[in-house]
């Protein structure tokens, strides 16, 4: 069961990562909105390191959604997904392991460009750290949310506006958690540690909800 | 575990408006193929993916039967199931194809190279998929169903695609299946050679 969860990640990792695969399109994105943002603020260093925090949490939140939309729609369109629901690996779990594989290809490198974008925006070394730290926690949990919509786009071969629509305000604690505890990072008056665990609590509610409620939802669009 | 037969009873299927079949009862037990023939659109691939436990019954049940009193288990972990896709991705090597099936479906059959020998890819392991024809595709989702060992196959026009030699080739493999005491559920326009067949017919009504 281990090897097929395995081989499941392998394989999306594989295809994002590949030609024509998208995985690098979340950055792209990622990077276009931070560098847009200081252009349309205006040169006021004060500002922009005030709500740097919350514009690449915006940037990262938005781009964890792209590509969610094929997530299963991919697999339901060339019969893979019906061969996978026939694996001994429970439908929750093949759901975890396509959400790993995404979060890996997509939400991984936000991750690692926050920081250089960070300097972008007037951000101190703690803000940086503590905006790195929220999105390593906080981008899985957006995308496990993701999955969700993603069943429902692939069950029901609806895409586009409906993931937006769907997930958007299931991820607006993880927002509201994760700029608070950057907030708090750099100006108090919490200490980092009160919002960072609630945000640490929701990513780990989204690890278990998100495929729970995919693999409901694909198994609802079989009867 | 050995299967003895699949059943289905009473089965109702309704798409949309249309009330496809009603109060069907089907059995495919080992050894024999089972082969659903009909008109277009009478509801064979519906059928079938009732069976594969891929669709809900309108009302209905199907199970396993394997001799024991207990049943309850559930069909499609022992079951291959090859529907008009291929479930092949073009991105991934002919071989990146077959191993990634055989590790999920569970294995126990043959290795990746011998099966794309078996049905005629020996040697193209190393190509991507998106150069295969529509044959060659169907060739290599037909592989599937020799790497993983499981003893229902449930195959929705497996044939399609494939010329003469390889239909022929596909027709000993379900009778190599079937010989070894598996099952074989078949909807098919094509005659195939399987042995020892029962028909099934669907459809009729106007």
């Amino acid at each position: 069961m281990i090897a097929a969860f395995l081989a499941i990640v392998r394989r999306d990792l594989a295809l994002s990562l590949g030609s024509g695969g998208g995985a690098g399109l979340g950055v792209v994105f990622f990077l276009s909105v931070v560098t847009v943002v200081p252009f349309a603020v205006g040169p006021d260093l004060v500002l922009l390191a005030r709500i740097g925090p919350a514009i690449l949490w915006i940037g990262a939140l938005l781009a964890s959604l792209i590509g969610l939309e094929r997530l299963f729609a991919s697999d339901a369109e060339d019969g893979s997904l019906d061969a996978l629901t026939l694996s001994a690996l429970p439908l929750e779990l093949t759901a975890a392991a396509k959400g790993l594989a995404h979060w890996l290809a997509t939400g991984l490198p936000l991750v690692l460009a926050a920081p250089v974008l960070a300097l972008m925006l007037n951000l101190e070394p703690a803000a940086i750290g503590a905006v790195v730290l929220t999105l390593l926690v906080g981008t899985p949990a957006v995308t496990f949310l993701g999955l969700i919509g993603a069943a429902f786009a692939g069950a029901f071969r609806r895409g586009g506006l409906l993931i937006a629509v769907l997930v958007i305000p299931l991820t607006i604690p993880v927002l509201i958690f994760a700029v608070s505890a950057t907030q708090a990072a750099v100006v108090g008056p919490v200490p980092f540690g009160t919002p960072f665990r609630v945000l640490a609590g929701l990513a780990l509610f989204a690890l278990v909800l998100g495929p729970v409620a995919a693999a409901a939802a694909l198994r609802a669009a079989r009867a | 575990m050995t299967v003895k037969a699949l059943v289905g009873d009473n089965l109702s299927c309704r798409r949309g408006f249309k009330l496809l079949f009603e109060g069907l009862a089907v059995s495919a037990a080992a050894g024999r193929a089972l082969v659903v023939v009909g008109p277009n659109g009478a509801g064979k691939s519906s059928l079938l993916r009732i069976l594969a436990g891929l669709l809900a019954p309108t009302s209905g049940t199907v199970r396993l039967d394997d001799g024991s009193s207990g049943g309850g288990e559930s069909v499609g972990e022992h079951l291959h199931y090859l529907g008009h896709e291929d479930a092949v991705k073009g991105a991934l090597t002919v071989a990146a194809n077959l191993a990634f099936w055989r590790t999920v479906l569970g294995g126990g059959g043959l290795q990746v190279e011998e099966a794309l020998e078996e049905v005629g890819l020996g040697g193209l392991g190393r190509l991507r998929a998106q150069v295969l024809s529509a044959g060659q595709k169907r060739r290599l989702a037909i592989a599937r169903l020799l790497v993983a060992k499981r003893p229902i196959w449930v195959l929705d026009e497996p044939t399609t695609a494939l010329d003469v030699k390889a239909q022929a080739r596909f027709a000993a493999f379900g009778r190599a299946h079937l010989a070894d005491g598996g099952l074989l559920i078949a909807a098919t326009h094509a005659p195939l050679d399987l042995g020892p067949t029962d028909e099934l017919r669907l459809g009729g009504r106007p």
